[in-house]
């Protein structure tokens, strides 16, 4: 492992803080997408990004965006390389990004999820706040008023990385950041 | 054939062998945009089918040119197994082929994740994804098995109809040395044939390997409706070479 610069420091602030195309109220580095900047002399830089999922159409539109941050702070070449391994997992995500999701109104993916998705019997699936099993998954809270009962609409929503759920105390229907 | 530095490192055959089943079904898969019975569903068929996508531009561009290789390859150069290119017929037939393919795709990735090779990478990322595809090709199984008589009786009629395709999941691929292939289908039996009982179906009884049996995609060798798909597929591509948006 190379140290880090000061100067790749300060690169790697701001290629983080590159608003995300599809959630722009998070930035990369909140979203956990930008993993490593070097710098070759003092003009020439690589980025290290890794796609949420294989398929997140938005990875174009970050590393077009990171190299125009970059080069309006003076870099003159750029290169941004798509790095796979380790995966990203939603736990990438800091505690500053879940509060503005979940302020934006979607509700944020719960955290040492990485073992894939929490399996369900059939119909929709609802989370409460209590009658869980201790080591069972905590409730998945409306984002709008707080509540924990809320139920599954579809497994999938606006983008791969969001389920569809709905609140059944205030009744509004939500976006859920799926753990990954 | 030029050889690159990657093709000392990266098993060609393997890799087209696990694009192209990406590939195919995620073009399969988008065909029911504007299609599928409730908007959710084509939400979800489209976000797997994208899922799907991504896989595939990776692992190709590990063999090649990504572009070339989708749009400009004959249909006897592909290696994607028969299971996927079938058509999706009606939705039953489209699940019985997600949970089939998904169950495979997930026990595969989820041992090639945890080895060292050149596909260890991918397969960190898409056995996460397979897991939500696995899960939404079982959750509809029960759905439908376990539902109205209709619903039942097309779901049976789709799981048999395919069966006879699943058993060139375990030819070992090339490259892939570290699998262990009748480990991976005792696996796979145990997975589908515990999904089958629980949706009420009976767990299809035809041969799936033997002298009569589906099975020569990873030879090149494919199915009737295959090369009507990649017509749709390829042609735009063909027509406007080197067209940019």
């Amino acid at each position: 492992m190379v140290t880090t610069t000061p100067l790749e420091e300060r690169l790697l602030e701001l290629a983080g803080s590159v608003p995300d195309p599809e959630l722009p109220v998070l930035t990369l580095r909140e979203l956990g997408v930008v993993r490593a900047v070097r710098a070759h002399g003092t003009d020439s830089v690589e980025v290290d990004l890794t796609p949420t999922y294989t398929g997140c159409p938005a990875v174009e539109v970050m590393s077009l965006d990171i190299e125009r941050v970059l080069r309006e702070n003076g870099v003159r070449e750029v290169t941004v390389r798509t790095v796979l391994a380790p995966a990203w997992s939603t736990d990438d995500i800091t505690d500053e990004g879940r509060r503005k999701l979940r302020e934006f109104g979607i509700a944020p993916p719960r955290t040492g999820a990485a073992s894939g998705p929490v399996r369900v019997g059939l119909g929709p699936t609802r989370t409460r706040e209590g009658g869980r099993p201790a080591d069972g998954p905590e409730p998945v809270r409306c984002p709008h008023c707080g509540s924990a009962e809320t139920e599954l609409l579809s497994r999938f929503s606006s983008t791969a990385c969001k389920a569809l759920r709905r609140c059944l105390a205030c009744r509004e229907p939500f976006d859920h950041f799926k753990e990954l | 054939m030029t050889t690159t530095p990657a093709a000392d490192t990266v098993p060609t055959a393997a890799a087209l062998a696990l694009g192209d089943d990406a590939l195919v079904l995620s073009h399969r898969l988008g065909e029911w945009a504007g299609h599928a019975p409730v908007l959710e569903e084509e939400v979800a068929l489209a976000n797997i089918a994208l899922d799907l996508l991504g896989q595939a531009r990776v692992l190709l561009s590990m063999a090649g040119d990504e572009d070339e290789l989708a749009f400009l390859r004959e249909e006897r150069a592909f290696r994607n197994l028969q299971l996927v290119e079938q058509p999706n017929g009606d939705f039953a037939h489209t699940i019985a082929r997600q949970l089939y393919f998904s169950v495979y795709q997930h026990l595969l990735h989820d041992r090639l994740a945890s080895g060292d090779g050149p596909f260890a990478p991918l397969a960190g990322k898409a056995v996460k994804e397979a897991a939500y595809h696995r899960d939404h090709a079982e959750q509809w199984t029960l759905r439908l098995g376990d539902g109205t008589d209709e619903s039942h009786a097309r779901m049976q009629r789709a799981v048999d109809a395919l069966w006879r395709f699943t058993g060139e999941m375990f030819q070992p691929v090339e490259g892939l040395d570290g699998i262990d292939w009748p480990g991976l289908e005792r696996a796979w039996l145990d997975a589908v044939q515990d999904v089958l009982g629980r949706a009420t179906l009976t767990p299809p009884e035809g041969p799936r390997s033997g002298a009569w049996r589906a099975g020569a995609g990873r030879q090149g060798l494919h199915t009737e409706p295959f090369g009507r798909m990649l017509a749709e597929m390829q042609h735009l591509h063909r027509s406007h070479p080197g067209a940019t948006w």
